[in-house]
C-alpha cells in the first residue's frame, strides 16, 4: 500500500517537504536525560493520574519540571514521577484473554440477583 | 496476519476507539503521526520567539506578566505534543535534529517579524484564533496520547486570543496613532493567518486515507472559511478592516467570499525563504549548542550522586 499525505496539518507541510520516509526511531543519543511520566493528584483525596511524561536529569528535577509543565494553573496538590524505564503495562494484544473471563460472570455484579419489590434498601 | 491487524485497527478507529501506543498500528500511520505531532511541537516551540521579542518591552507591567505567562504557555504546549510524539518510538533528541537541520518544519507564520506591540494583539486575535480552529477537532483525533495532548493545549489557548484581542481593543479605544499601528498590524497578519489552514484541498485518494484514519477531521479549506467568517465580524468591533476588497458576504452560501490567497508566497516561506526563517532557526539551535554544558553538568551531576547512594548502601 502506497500513498501520500495531503491533508495539511498546523505546521506541517507534508512529507515531500521532510523526507518522513527516513524517520528513525533508534535510540541513539546517549547523553539525553532519561524520561520519565508524571502523574498529578488534581485535588486532595483523588488518585494520581497520569498527565504526561517529560525528561530530566534526576528525580528533583523531575518534579520540578512536572510542576512547570503540568500545574501552571494549579491542576495538582501532588506530583509523583517514575522513570518511564521502570513503567511494566500488561501487552494489549493479550487484552483479550486477561479481560475475558471477567465477561461471564455476571454474578459478580449486584444487578444479577432477583429480589422481590418489597426488599427495600438493598 | 498483517490484513487481520489492519482490519482490527481500522474498525477501531471507525468505533471511536482511540489508538494508544503499544497498540497494532499500521507504520504508515505511525510514521504520519511522528512528522504531524512533533512538527505541531516544534511550531509551539518556534512560536515563542516572536513574541518573545516583546516581553521586556510590553507597555505595562499587567502587560509583561500576561506575555510571559502566555510565552510559557507555548514552551509547555511544545513539550506535551513532544512527550505525545515520544510514545511512538522516536527520541526527543531526534526531533530536536531534525528541526535544527531544517529536515522538519514548523508553522510558516513563525516566520514573519513583529514589529510593533499591535503584532502582540494581532498574533493573540488572529493566529492562535487560527491555531484554536485548526486545534479543537484535534482533541478527537484517533492517537490517545496526541488526543490528551491537545485538551490540554486548548483548554490554555482561549487565554491566549482572548488577550490579544483586548490589546487591539484597547488600542482601538486610544489615539489616532495607535489605532494607525493597530491597523497597520492586522494589514500585515491577515493573509499569513489565512495561510496557517494550509494549501487548498486536494481530492486525491491519498488525501482520502487519513480522514479515513481520524487523524484529521475537516479539511483545509473548510476550516479556514470558518475563520474568515469569524473574524470578518469581530473586526467590526475593532472599528478597523480586514486587508481583502473582495471580502464580502455571500447570502446565498452563508458565508464571506474573501480574495486568492498568494500561494507562491506560502511556499516560499515554507522552503525557507521567509523574512525571518533564518533568524528563528539560528535563534533556536544556539540556545541547543550553548546549552549543551548545562544537560552534561545536570547528567554528570546525577549519576555522581546515584554512584554515592550506591556506595553508600
Ligand atoms: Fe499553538
Ligand atoms: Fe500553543
Ligand atoms: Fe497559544
Amino acid at each position: 500500500m502506497s500513498f501520500q499525505i495531503n491533508k495539511l496539518y498546523y505546521g506541517d507541510y507534508g512529507e515531500s517537504k521532510n523526507g518522513a520516509a527516513d524517520i528513525s526511531t533508534q535510540q541513539t543519543n546517549k547523553a539525553e536525560w532519561p524520561l520519565w511520566e508524571v502523574f498529578i493528584r488534581s485535588k486532595q483525596g483523588l488518585d494520581h493520574k497520569h498527565v504526561g511524561s517529560l525528561h530530566a536529569s534526576d528525580a528533583a528535577m523531575a518534579i520540578e519540571n512536572a510542576r512547570d509543565v503540568y500545574t501552571r494553573r494549579m491542576e495538582g496538590v501532588s506530583i509523583w514521577v517514575v522513570e518511564s524505564k521502570h513503567i511494566h503495562a500488561s501487552n494489549p494484544d493479550e487484552a483479550e484473554a486477561l479481560y475475558d473471563p471477567a465477561n461471564d460472570k455476571a454474578y459478580r455484579h449486584p444487578t444479577f440477583y432477583d429480589l422481590p419489590d418489597e426488599v427495600k434498601y438493598m | 496476519m498483517e490484513q487481520d491487524f489492519e482490519k482490527i485497527f481500522q474498525d477501531k478507529v471507525d468505533r471511536e476507539i482511540r489508538i494508544e501506543p503499544k497498540d497494532w498500528m499500521p507504520e504508515k500511520y505511525r510514521q504520519t503521526l511522528i512528522r504531524q505531532i512533533s512538527q505541531h511541537a516544534h511550531s509551539e516551540i518556534i512560536g515563542m520567539l516572536p513574541e518573545g521579542n516583546w516581553i521586556t518591552r510590553a507597555p505595562s507591567l499587567r502587560r509583561k506578566a500576561i506575555l510571559l505567562a502566555k510565552v510559557q504557555d507555548e514552551a509547555g504546549h511544545g513539550l506535551y505534543l513532544y512527550s505525545a510524539a515520544e510514545t511512538l518510538g522516536i527520541t526527543r533528541d531526534q526531533m530536536y535534529e531534525q528541526l535544527h537541520t531544517g529536515k522538519a518544519k514548523y508553522s510558516s507564520i513563525f516566520n514573519y517579524p513583529t514589529l510593533s506591540w499591535a503584532d502582540m494583539g494581532v498574533i493573540g486575535w488572529l493566529v492562535d484564533g487560527a491555531a484554536i480552529m485548526n486545534q479543537v477537532p484535534l482533541c478527537r483525533t484517533s492517537f490517545g496520547p496526541y488526543a490528551r495532548a491537545m485538551v490540554r493545549v486548548c483548554k490554555e489557548e482561549s487565554f491566549h486570543q482572548r488577550q490579544g484581542f483586548e490589546i487591539l481593543y484597547v488600542l482601538s479605544k486610544g489615539t489616532e496613532a495607535q489605532r494607525r499601528m493597530a491597523q497597520d498590524a492586522i494589514n500585515r497578519w491577515w493573509w499569513p493567518s489565512l495561510m496557517m489552514f494550509g494549501p487548498k484541498d486536494d481530492e486525491s485518494p491519498n488525501t482520502i486515507q487519513s480522514m479515513k484514519w481520524k487523524i484529521k477531521r475537516f479539511s483545509n479549506d473548510e476550516l479556514r472559511q470558518k475563520f474568515v467568517d469569524v473574524c470578518a465580524e469581530q473586526v467590526k468591533v475593532l472599528g478597523f478592516t480586514l486587508p481583502d476588497k473582495d471580502l464580502k458576504w455571500n447570502e446565498e452560501r452563508g458565508h464571506y467570499d474573501f480574495g486568492e490567497i498568494n500561494w507562491d508566497e506560502f511556499w516560499q516561506v515554507v522552503q525557507g525563504n521567509g523574512p525571518c526563517n533564518k533568524e528563528r532557526l539560528d535563534a533556536r539551535k544556539k540556545a541547543w549548542e550553548e546549552g549543551a554544558w548545562v544537560r552534561d553538568a545536570a547528567l554528570a551531576y546525577a549519576n555522581k550522586k546515584a554512584k554515592q547512594k550506591q556506595a553508600a548502601a
